[in-house]
């Protein structure tokens, strides 16, 4: 071979081999037994981070100097539903979660309840996993105490948490779900305060979860009621939330 | 050229081959990925929240009735129109649309972060994986040794960087062993580049923060991890495209058969005098 065919053929292989590559990763993509294959890193990803970080491992918490001067909200900002328009109305008195599922003690509570639970501030960073963060101040129940209170049958896994907003278009309610690990975690809230003044509709009024070591779509807002439970595949399209359901990972911790 | 001999020596080991690609297509996968991640907040900042106001670069689009998509790209305070490539590029149906890195550029193709999202955390795995099997082999075989430079290599430093510059490469026996700028660029890719995007990394994930809080410190934050881990992707890109152009001006057929087989070629010097000029054509 000369130098020139060479360096055509070279050019040839490596155009048409960047071309196959592509073309071939949006062919993989598409295949619901590759997808599958992908998504065992996931398992990896979260059996090693639950291995090498301590079960109470707390997420950093920052000053009131570092708060973020705009705490972006994302996903629905303003939930269209009737009752949730209700209930807003009326700046959220009439509200009312409800606790059940696989639990002794199924509870129903209003505000005041909920405002009466141990409680806890703290001011951390929020990660999208659109790549962005704001930091900002939470205040709200410890999940643990409410989940204390209605006391949890022992085959009890998960905390699912169902929520008035639809996203976008979809006719699905949000929903996102937790293991038992993060629902004892003292970080993990039920916030109704962000920087100190009521949560902003925006943010997710009238409460909100806060589950400070995974990534904000883990972090429910506008919460209507908690489903304890010991398997959630029938649950909306059964992944364990909204977004799981379509494409990203159940554990959000990376 | 009477008097050198075209001789065959296995220069390459399994592990070396294996490794080697499977850490390409690794890299590629990663980069190709990670572009579909950036395009799903296309702003990098430094510190550890985002200020919304003064990203450092931002690959963004306007979009208006009358004139449709346009994509511009900035960085600080310089910015240019990138429409066709960066900010606005044909999509699927040819029309343009609002993306920072273009169709071509991303895994998948189409916007879709959970998909990019997979694609990079599997690869991730496979790539540390592979890394450290590397890393174990060569430390075990002695190969780490090969690639650490002695005195001689360093005495011949800028000899080394006027042959590179005048695409002048040795020939003969010296030619099957790394050179000092080859060794120097490995080992900054495999221990500098390399660390820090593993690092950079594992800084972007909120579960990790909760023990690397002291090297989260030490980049500056998670948003300036996400920065750095941008850069050390580029840092990436670049090492690519000097030794893929190193390979080309070398001997392409000879390298990657050599890359493949394990087998390279060179002359002999039979007499030990020849000249490099004479011998220059490897392949």
């Amino acid at each position: 071979m000369t130098d020139n065919t060479r360096r055509r053929f070279l050019k040839t292989l490596l155009a048409g081999g960047g071309m196959a590559t592509l073309t071939g990763c949006d062919y993989l993509s598409e295949k619901p037994w590759f997808r599958d294959t992908l998504a065992q890193s996931e398992k990896l990803s979260d059996a090693v981070q639950h291995a090498i970080t301590p079960r109470k491992a707390m997420a950093r918490e920052f000053t009131p100097a570092d708060i973020s001067p705009r705490f972006r909200a994302n996903g629905t900002t303003d939930p269209e539903g009737a009752e949730y328009r209700a209930l807003a109305a009326n700046g959220f008195r009439d509200y009312r979660l409800k606790v059940g599922g696989m639990v002794e003690n199924p509870m129903t509570l209003d505000l005041a309840a909920i405002r009466a639970l141990p409680s806890r501030t703290q001011i951390t960073r929020h990660d999208c996993v659109e790549g962005w963060s704001a930091i900002g101040q939470w205040t709200g129940a410890r999940l643990s105490a409410l989940v204390e209170q209605a006391r949890p049958q022992p085959e009890a896994r998960y905390l699912v948490f169902h929520c008035a907003d639809r996203y976008g278009r979809s006719d699905s309610p949000y929903y996102e779900s937790i293991d038992m690990e993060d629902a004892h975690h003292p970080q993990t809230l039920l916030a109704y305060e962000l920087n100190g003044e009521p949560l902003p509709i925006a943010n997710g009024a009238p409460l909100r979860l806060r589950v400070e070591r995974q990534l904000g779509y883990k972090m429910a807002k506008y919460v209507m009621a908690i489903e304890v439970v010991d398997r959630f595949d029938h649950i909306g399209r059964g992944k364990g939330g909204f977004w799981e359901d379509r494409g990203y990972a159940w554990y959000a911790g990376i | 050229m009477a008097r050198t001999r075209l001789k065959t020596v296995y220069r390459h080991p399994l592990p070396v081959r294996i490794g080697h690609w499977v850490n390409a297509l690794c890299l590629l996968i990663l980069l190709l990925s990670g572009l579909q991640i950036f395009n799903a907040h296309p702003h990098l900042y430094w510190g550890s929240a985002s200020d919304f106001e003064s990203p450092w670069l931002s690959i963004d689009y306007h979009w208006s009735r009358d004139d449709g998509y346009s994509g511009w790209t900035r960085v600080y305070d310089w910015q240019a129109d990138t429409t066709g490539v960066l900010g606005a590029s044909p999509g699927a149906d040819g029309e343009l649309e609002g993306r920072a890195f273009p169709a071509w550029l991303t895994i998948p193709g189409s916007r879709w972060l959970a998909m990019g999202r997979s694609w990079h955390f599997f690869f991730a795995w496979i790539l540390v994986i592979n890394a450290s099997l590397f890393l174990i082999w060569a430390l075990f075989a002695g190969h780490l040794k090969r690639l650490v430079p002695t005195v001689e290599d360093w005495r011949g430093f800028g000899q080394s960087v006027i042959d590179h510059l005048r695409l002048r490469h040795p020939t003969g026996e010296a030619a099957t062993r790394y050179n000092i700028l080859q060794k120097l660029a490995y080992l900054t890719v495999i221990f500098g580049l390399g660390g820090l995007i593993v690092l950079t990394g594992l800084c972007m994930s909120p579960r990790m923060d909760t023990v690397l809080e002291p090297v989260l410190e030490f980049f500056g934050g998670r948003q300036s991890a996400r920065s750095i881990h941008f850069l050390a992707a580029s840092g990436f890109v670049l090492f690519v495209a000097i030794h893929l152009f190193e390979v080309i001006v070398s001997g392409p057929v000879n390298q990657l058969r050599s890359m493949i087989t394990g087998y390279f070629r060179y002359h002999d010097h039979a007499t030990g005098v020849a000249s490099n000029r004479e011998n220059r054509h490897d392949g």
